[in-house]
C-alpha cells in the first residue's frame, strides 16, 4: 500500500513539475536572452487560464478551446513585448520589476472588469474524466496521466527546437552572449518577439492542463510565478535544460515532502511536535532547496553564459 | 536646486506643519487622515530601509517584508504571551529582525545580480509560509492585537500621540540614514556599488560591509513592523507575501533610489493615490498600474528627480 502511495505522489510531483516547466521554460529565456526580470509572466498564465475556461464554455469543447486559447495568449504576449517591454531590455532590473509589477496590478483589474470576479469552471474533457491502470491494481487519473503526456511532448519538442534548429541555435547564442549575438547581425528583435509569443503559447497550455485542477481565479499566476522563478534560478538563468531539471526537482520536493515528511518526522520526533513541524518544513521546503542550490552553487546548476 | 540654508528652512517648515497636522485634522473634524497620515510614515520608514540597501548598498532586495513582517510578528507573539511594554517588545522586535537579516544576508550575499533578487525573495517566502503554518499564533488568520503597546508617559491608544511618536522615530531614522550615507562607512558602501573590485584591491572587505548595511536595514524595517502591527492592531502572514516585498520596492522607485528621501516621498505617493483612488472606483490598483508604468517610462527616476533629489545615483 506504502509503495503504491509513493508512486502515486511520485507521479503528482512529476505532472507539477512539468507543469512549472511550461512556465519556466519562457520565463528563462526572457530572463536569459534579454537579461529582463518579467513579473508578468504569471499574468499570461492567467490570461491562458481565463480565456481557455471562457472558450470551452462557449464551444462546448475543451480541445477547441486549447488551441484558440494558446493562440490568442502568443498573440497578446508579442503585442505586449512589440509595444511595451521592448523599450525595458536596456533600462536596469529596478525598471523591469516596477513595469511588470504594474503590468500584474492592471491585468488582475482588467481580468475582473472582463470575466468578473467570481473564479470560472474549466472542466477535464469527458474522455478523460475517468482513470486508467498504470500497473494492476493502481488506478491514477487519466486527466493526470495526459497532462503528464503533454509536458513529456513539449519538452522534447522545445529540446529538438532549441538543440536542432537554427532558430533553437539563435536563441542559445543569445541566451549565452547578447552582444555578440547582436554584433553577428541576427536579428535580435524578431528573435526576441517570437520567443515572447513561444511563452505566453506554453503559459496558456499550462493554464489550460492546471485550471481544471486548480481555480480558475484572479491571482493564479502571482503564487505559480514564484515557484517558476525559483525553478529558473535553480536551473541556471537561460538554460531550457536547467529549468528541466529545475522544474522536476521543485514538483518532486514540493509534493512528495507534503505528502510524507509529517509522517517522516513521526518516526524520530514527538508526535505533537512533528505535526506542527511536518507542515511548515513542507511548504518551505522548496525555498530551502533552492538557498541550498545557490549557497553551493552562486550561478545555479546548469549556468548558460559561459 | 535650492542652496543648503534654504533646504534647511524647507526641511524645517515640513516638520513643522507634520507636528501641527494631526491638531488640525482634529479641530477639522478629520481625525480618521491622522490615522492615515501614521500608516504613510510607517511604510515610509520601511521603505527608507530598503533604500539603504538598493540605493546605497547597490544590493537589490527583494525579500525585505520578511524583516518588515519578523518585526510585526514578535510583538504579536510576545503581546500574546503578555509582554505588553513598548521598550521590552519594540527592541527585541528589532533583534528579531536583525538576527534574520544577519543569516539571510550572510548566504544571499555570496550572489549577485539576478540571483540576488531572487535568494532573497526565497527566503522571505520562507518565512511567509513559517509563519502561515504557526497555528499557535494564528496560522493564517494571524494575530489580533488586543491594545497597541505600553509606553510609560505616553498613551499610544491616543492616535495622536501615536502619530508623534511615529514621526518623532521616523525622523530619528531619517537623520541616522543622512549621518550614515555622510560617514567613511557610507563612502565605502558607495564604492562598493560601483566598483566593488576595486573596493576589494584596496583592502576593504567589501562583503562584511555590505552585510553591515543589509543588516541594519533589516532592524530599521523590523522597527517599522512593529509599528504597523500597533496601527493596524492586526498582523497576518500576507504582511509577510512577496506582494508586500514587491510594493515596499515599488515605494522606493516611484520615490527614487538613493535620495535621502526617497522612500518617504513613494510611500506617501502611493498610499495616498490608493486612499484617493480607492474612493473613487473599485478599480484602484488598475489605475495605479497605470501610473506606475507612466513613471517608469516617462519619469525614471521617480519623484526625487522631478524635485531636483535622487542624489545618490550618478
Amino acid at each position: 500500500m506504502n509503495a503504491l502511495l509513493l508512486l502515486e505522489q511520485g507521479l503528482n510531483g512529476l505532472q507539477f513539475g512539468l507543469m512549472l516547466f511550461l512556465l519556466a521554460a519562457g520565463l528563462t529565456l526572457v530572463f536569459g536572452i534579454m537579461d529582463m526580470v518579467n513579473l508578468a509572466h504569471g499574468s499570461l498564465y492567467m490570461i491562458g487560464a481565463y480565456l481557455a475556461a471562457t472558450l470551452a464554455q462557449a464551444t462546448g469543447s475543451f480541445w477547441i478551446a486549447l488551441p484558440l486559447a494558446m493562440a490568442a495568449t502568443a498573440l497578446i504576449g508579442m503585442a505586449l513585448e512589440a509595444g511595451l517591454l521592448r523599450r525595458l531590455y536596456e533600462r536596469d532590473h529596478l525598471s523591469q520589476v516596477l513595469a511588470t509589477f504594474a503590468l500584474i496590478l492592471i491585468a488582475n483589474d482588467l481580468v475582473r472588469m472582463i470575466f468578473g470576479p467570481q473564479a470560472l469552471m474549466l472542466d477535464a474533457p469527458r474522455a478523460l474524466a475517468g482513470t486508467i491502470e498504470i500497473i494492476p491494481g493502481a488506478p491514477y487519473p487519466a486527466f493526470r496521466t495526459f497532462i503528464i503526456g503533454v509536458g513529456l511532448a513539449v519538452a522534447a519538442v522545445l529540446y529538438w527546437l532549441i538543440v536542432r534548429t537554427r532558430v533553437g541555435a539563435l536563441v542559445r547564442a543569445g541566451a549565452s552572449n547578447r552582444e555578440m549575438a547582436l554584433a553577428l547581425g541576427i536579428n535580435v528583435k524578431r528573435l526576441f518577439t517570437l520567443v515572447f509569443g513561444l511563452g505566453a503559447a506554453l503559459c496558456a497550455l499550462a493554464g489550460a492542463m492546471l485550471g481544471p485542477l486548480l481555480a480558475v481565479q484572479i491571482g493564479m499566476g502571482e503564487s505559480i510565478l514564484i515557484q517558476a522563478f525559483v525553478v529558473v534560478v535553480i536551473g541556471g538563468i537561460g538554460s531550457i535544460r536547467g529549468a528541466l531539471v529545475g522544474a522536476l526537482l521543485v514538483g518532486m520536493v514540493d509534493t512528495i515532502g507534503r505528502a510524507f515528511l509529517p509522517t517522516l518526522l513521526r518516526g524520530f520526533l514527538p508526535n505533537n511536535i512533528a505535526d506542527a513541524l511536518g507542515p511548515t518544513l513542507a511548504a518551505m521546503a522548496v525555498y530551502i532547496l533552492m538557498a541550498a542550490v545557490l549557497y553551493w552553487k552562486p550561478t545555479g546548476l546548469f549556468p548558460a553564459r559561459g | 536646486m535650492a542652496d543648503r540654508s534654504t533646504q534647511g528652512w524647507l526641511l524645517a517648515a515640513v516638520l513643522a506643519a507634520a507636528v501641527a497636522f494631526p491638531f488640525a485634522a482634529e479641530a477639522l473634524g478629520a481625525g480618521y487622515y491622522v490615522g492615515v497620515a501614521t500608516r504613510v510614515m510607517i511604510y515610509a520608514l520601511a521603505a527608507s530601509s530598503l533604500n539603504l540597501v538598493i540605493g546605497y548598498g547597490g544590493m537589490i532586495s527583494f525579500g525585505h517584508a520578511a524583516f518588515f513582517g519578523a518585526g510585526a510578528y514578535a510583538v504579536a507573539i510576545l503581546a500574546q504571551e503578555g509582554v505588553v511594554s513598548a521598550l521590552v517588545a519594540w527592541p527585541l522586535a528589532v533583534a528579531v529582525s536583525v538576527a534574520c537579516a544577519l543569516v539571510i544576508g550572510a548566504i544571499s550575499l555570496r550572489t549577485r545580480g539576478l540571483y540576488f533578487i531572487m535568494i532573497t525573495l526565497a527566503f522571505a517566502q520562507m518565512l511567509y509560509y513559517f509563519f502561515l503554518s504557526l497555528k499557535a499564533y494564528g496560522g493564517e488568520d494571524g494575530i489580533n492585537l488586543a491594545a497597541r503597546s505600553r509606553l510609560p508617559g505616553l498613551d499610544l491608544r491616543d492616535e495622536t500621540a501615536f502619530y508623534l511618536l511615529v514621526l518623532a522615530i521616523l525622523a530619528g531614522c531619517l537623520y541616522l540614514l543622512k549621518r550614515l550615507a555622510a560617514s567613511r562607512f557610507g563612502a565605502v558602501l558607495r564604492g562598493i556599488r560601483e566598483n566593488e573590485g576595486r573596493m576589494t584591491a584596496l583592502g576593504y572587505p567589501t562583503y562584511r560591509y555590505r552585510l553591515v548595511c543589509f543588516t541594519i536595514a533589516g532592524g530599521a524595517a523590523g522597527l517599522a513592523g512593529a509599528l504597523i502591527v500597533n496601527q493596524h492592531g492586526f498582523v497576518s502572514p500576507s504582511l509577510l507575501d512577496w506582494t508586500q516585498s514587491g510594493t515596499l520596492l515599488i515605494m522606493l522607485i516611484l520615490g527614487g533610489v538613493g535620495w535621502l528621501y526617497g522612500g518617504v516621498a513613494g510611500a506617501a505617493a502611493m498610499l495616498l493615490l490608493e486612499e484617493i483612488l480607492s474612493n473613487w472606483t473599485g478599480y484602484w490598483k488598475l489605475g495605479l498600474g497605470i501610473v506606475l508604468l507612466f513613471v517608469v517610462l516617462r519619469a525614471p527616476g521617480g519623484i526625487g528627480s522631478w524635485l531636483g533629489g535622487g542624489g545618490g545615483r550618478g
